[in-house]
């Protein structure tokens, strides 16, 4: 350990941002977790601390159950969605090509754009209305033979089909994380397997593939963390209904409409903790990493 | 600052209303801002405030009106918005928000003041209906000034595709309405349009009314009413029933709406915002003739009663511009006001004095209705349920829309009321 | 955008060139519907002729998208601009300190900050309000904090520390230590070593901070409809208030959509290539 006068000055540039993440982000968490061990039911009422009920009550209620189903499907669907595209689409792109350029522009473009502005879009292509009353892609599959489906409104897989706009938007993030990491492999390690008699497969397989891991690794954080919190997305697209209910929406129901301060709390709360289940191994781990090397 | 304060306290002491707003704020000087805050951005409606807007300008030159709409369906990101400054302490001088128990939570904070002076001294009893006034009324207070009047209970249907399906008159029976649903069902069009879960709630009020009549609907608001009765049930089973000749669901009202209007389906059943979708030109509507290429009656087992919901204005606690708040009100309220919003959003005053000239076709008819039916409160539109309550039923009709399970409908139902009704 | 034509060209490059080809199409039929629509007069703009391009051009929603949403798009330059180089700054710094210029407990710290980013925003916009609310009355300064840009400006930079932080971490991370530790024998600083050893090879993670922070503020709804008052409403308010009310002028909605998306496309198109690079250096560290 230097001593502190070499330290200190690099903790007082950081300070700033101690503060202000310590009040927006610790202040607010603190807040919130408060909330949901109080029965602050409406907004008038002071709220009696009462532990942990109602955590344990939201597990009986119906919604919650449909709501926790649906972020699951979502979240697999759109997590592997997006990384075997945006993999499969760095694949293509890995040894380089006319237009490449173009060709990542392309891709990298829905990030640009919000859901707010093509949540309308979305509702057109994904209508649920088949045969003759078929819109969007319902139309383009009944021209092209494809089967006709209902699309976010499947009692189902609706999830699954309300992944799509979100694949569309992050995949190409996922293949701009690739195509970096595909380009970071030095070309002599391959060259040094091929030496060894190792098939072009093979040099994938046994080269490249395991240098992917941390790319691969920060891309699900990425991905499974956004997938947790989806709210702008299902609400451009479907609103508030049932059919495509996830807990961040039900969070925004309890609150706003329910005016149920604690329950939001309660939901919120959960949402953090499911994200930092998987967050938390994942931070100590690559800082643990990082210190060995 | 010190002109707002002088203004407050003069509007404090009463007096005069608007002209003596107009003089002390001449004396204060320069123009003040007065916060409306409403939902109100889409063509119709957007157009009918921009009318209110230039009356009230007109009388107070003095104040600028400061349109602060935030759009979103029925007002859901608005009343979000609306939430978050009021718990802040920050409110906007006025808001829009249903007249009736949607206001409840508003009130029970303290968040809204009492009205009842401004209803004296614009004698405002005498001109609202006084069924309307008692609806409104909670212990006796009044929070809010109503605008004007919608029609929830409205069954809109393609004259010619009824025709085609052997049907000859609108149903007025739920037991007819089955019936001609069936008869649709057989030519293959779609029988009844829905749109998006919300139709779905406001479809269960219809046929809740017209399944047991209008004083059995409004006690069932009442404390202590009883939804767990066999004619609640039978009441969800027609919902059931009709619900079964639903087509797919559609983005929201207006694509339901057009389906009826293209011939796709027969019948959907809609608040009256809709003849203006059918109606008007294109910029907002289709631009359909009405009695040829739709038609309207009320939704079946209703007639004789108006399932009534209505846009108000309320004057907030700690509004930074009370007087100018309160000027706005009696725009709001004025008869000039309303005959000046209303044709524009397509609704009819609450006044019942209005210039009838101004209102025709549909507007002709609901405004003949709305003064000699019965009336009772829209559960989906904030009459008769606060947001806690109609939120619970929303979640309950969502989860039925999946599950088609009529008595855990009816138990959630129940449930709600009881932990809602007061 | 140099074309490299691999050692195998043949069949393969073709075929993969085929397959590029096909997602591009896939990617961009939502903006072919959102473009033809948007130049379809208001009879045409249906979703029953999405497919169609319009029979009558006219640029009439456009017009019309324009008036509205302008004074909404100063109003977001305002805010995209100095949040998005504010977030810059304090990401390099954090970076530079967290990676070079190590204190005891960084690393727990920085998984701390990192913690930040998984914070679900609906949850937490009631006491932010007030707490903005309360910024201005300790401050004195009515309509800032809470009400206007600056208070917006700050949460986003607030909530972006995290994953700038993070960013640029990684990327100082690439650059070696000897670097740092031969301008500290010169008896540099930390401030004169970040001016001129650490900034100087930065772009690259400026960039990545740049386009995800600008399109963040830019596209952001949540936080813009809470905190600001309607005369400090950026373009997507505005754009939610035209393509979210209860009616259907669909070509406006679209042309609205399209205006408000430009300034983003027009970023990722700038500093595309420094954008790849800056990705590519902190690729292989996780």
């Amino acid at each position: 350990m230097r001593r502190a006068r070499s330290w200190l000055p690099g903790l007082l540039l950081v300070s700033p941002s101690i503060v202000a993440i310590g009040v927006f982000v610790y202040g607010m968490l603190g807040w919130n977790f408060r909330l949901a061990m109080t029965d602050q039911h409406d907004e008038v009422s002071e709220g009696e601390f009462v532990g942990l009920k109602n955590f344990v009550d939201l597990w009986d209620v119906p919604r919650w159950h449909v709501s926790v189903d649906h972020a699951v499907m979502f979240t697999v669907v759109f997590v592997l969605g997006a990384l075997l595209l945006g993999w499969f689409l760095a694949f293509l792109m890995e040894k380089g090509i006319r237009g490449e350029g173009t060709f990542r522009a392309v891709y990298l473009f829905p990030m640009a754009v919000s859901f707010v502005a093509t949540g309308i879009v979305w509702r057109w292509l994904m209508n649920s209305g088949t045969g003759e009353r078929a819109v969007g892609l319902n139309r383009l599959f009944d021209v092209i033979g494809l089967p006709q489906w209902q699309w976010f409104r499947d009692p189902d897989w609706g999830m699954a089909a309300m992944a799509i706009p979100a694949i569309w938007q992050m995949s190409g993030y996922v293949m701009a994380l690739f195509l970096a990491g595909f380009r970071g492999v030095p070309e002599e390690l391959r060259e040094a397997a091929r030496v060894d008699g190792c098939t072009e497969w093979g040099v994938y397989r046994h080269v490249v593939l395991p240098l992917l891991r941390p790319v691969t690794l920060s891309a699900l954080i990425i991905l499974g963390h956004i997938s947790l919190k989806v709210f702008d997305l299902i609400v451009a697209v479907s609103g508030k209904q049932i059919v495509t209910d996830v807990p961040a929406v039900f969070m925004w129901v309890a609150v706003f409409d329910a005016h149920d301060p604690a329950k939001g709390a309660t939901i919120a709360s959960y949402i953090v903790l499911s994200v930092a289940v998987f967050v938390i191994p994942y931070l100590v781990w690559s800082v643990r990493k990082e210190r060995r090397s | 600052m010190a002109g707002v304060l002088g203004l407050a306290a003069c509007g404090g002491s009463g007096g005069g209303g608007g002209q003596a707003a107009q003089s002390s704020a001449a004396t204060g000087g320069g123009k003040q801002q007065v916060e409306v805050f409403s939902w109100w951005t889409g063509p119709g409606e957007a157009d009918g405030l921009q009318a209110m807007k230039k009356i009230f300008e007109e009388r107070n030159p003095n104040y600028t009106f400061f349109d602060a709409a935030v759009a979103g369906g029925s007002g859901d990101k608005a009343k979000a918005l609306l939430q978050s400054k009021l718990q802040a302490d920050t409110p906007p001088d006025t808001f829009q928000g249903h007249a009736g128990a949607e206001l409840q939570g508003y009130i029970k904070a303290g968040d809204l003041e009492d009205l009842t002076f401004l209803y004296d001294e614009l004698k405002l009893k005498d001109v609202f209906p006084a069924q309307l006034v008692d609806q409104i009324s909670v212990q006796g207070k009044i929070y809010s000034v109503p605008v004007n009047i919608h029609r929830s209970n409205v069954l809109w249907f393609n004259p010619k595709v009824l025709k085609e399906a052997g049907v000859a008159a609108a149903p007025t029976t739920i037991e007819e309405f089955v019936a001609d649903l069936e008869k649709v069902k057989a030519k293959g069009k779609i029988p009844l349009s829905v749109g998006s879960e919300w139709t779905v709630t406001h479809l269960l009020e219809n046929v809740l009314l017209g399944t047991l009549g209008t004083d059995a609907y409004n006690a069932l608001f009442k404390p202590g009413a009883d939804w767990n009765s066999p004619q609640v049930a039978k009441a969800l089973e027609n919902f059931k029933t009709i619900l079964s000749y639903a087509g797919d669901p559609q983005d929201d009202w207006q694509p339901a709406a057009k389906q009826v209007a293209d011939g796709q389906a027969a019948f959907t059943i809609m608040g009256d915002w809709a003849y203006g979708y059918f109606h008007n030109p294109p910029e907002g509507g289709l631009g359909k003739k009405s009695k040829e290429d739709f038609d309207w009656a009320p939704a079946p087992g209703t007639g004789g009663t108006y399932l009534w919901l209505s846009d108000s204005f309320t004057l907030p606690k700690g509004a930074k511009n009370r007087d100018g708040a309160i000027a706005w009100l009696k725009v709001a309220a004025s008869k000039e006001g309303q005959d000046a919003f209303n044709p524009k959003k397509g609704s009819i005053p609450a006044r019942k004095d209005a210039d009838q000239s101004l209102y025709t076709d549909y507007l002709a008819d609901a405004l003949k209705d709305w003064s000699s039916d019965k009336l009772a409160g829209s559960i989906q539109h904030g009459v008769s349920v606060s947001q806690p309550w109609l939120a619970a039923i929303n979640e309950a009709v969502g989860l039925f829309i999946a599950g088609k399970d009529v008595a855990a409908l009816q138990k959630a139902l129940a449930v709600a009321a009881q932990a809602n009704a007061q | 955008m140099t074309a490299v034509v691999t050692r195998r060209a043949g069949a393969a490059t073709w075929v993969r060139f085929g397959l590029l080809l096909a997602f591009v199409v896939v990617f961009l039929i939502p903006i072919y519907v959102l473009l033809a629509t948007s130049f379809k007069p208001l009879t045409e703009a249906d979703p029953g002729q999405a497919w169609n391009l319009p029979r009558t051009w006219t640029g009439e929603a456009w017009r019309v998208a324009w008036e509205k949403l302008s004074p909404g798009l100063w109003n977001s330059v305002l805010l995209a601009v100095p949040g998005a180089l504010l977030s810059c700054a304090l990401g390099s710094m954090n970076g530079y300190v967290l990676s070079k210029w190590r204190f005891p407990g960084a690393d727990v710290l920085f998984t701390l900050f990192l913690f930040g980013m998984f914070i679900p925003y609906q949850g937490v916009m009631i006491p932010l309000v007030q707490l903005l609310v309360k910024l201005n009355e300790w401050t004195g300064l009515q309509g800032v904090f809470y009400g206007g840009i600056p208070g917006l400006v700050l949460a986003h930079v607030v909530y972006g520390i995290p994953i700038c932080t993070l960013i640029f971490r990684n990327y100082y991370v690439t650059i070696p230590d000897e670097l740092v530790e031969a301008s500290r024998v010169d008896g540099a600083g930390m401030l004169r070593t970040y001016w001129s050893v650490v900034l100087p090879v930065s772009a690259p993670a400026f960039a990545v901070v740049i386009i995800w922070q600008f399109t963040s503020l830019w596209n952001d709804f949540l936080f813009a409809v809470f905190l600001t008052s309607p005369t400090s409403w950026p373009a997507t308010v505005m754009l939610n208030n035209i393509a979210g009310a209860q009616a259907t002028p669909y070509s406006q909605q679209m042309a609205a959509a399209v205006l408000a998306s430009i300034p983003t496309m027009l970023i990722y198109v700038l500093l595309g290539r420094f954008f790849m690079r800056g990705l590519m250096a902190g690729a292989l560290k996780g």
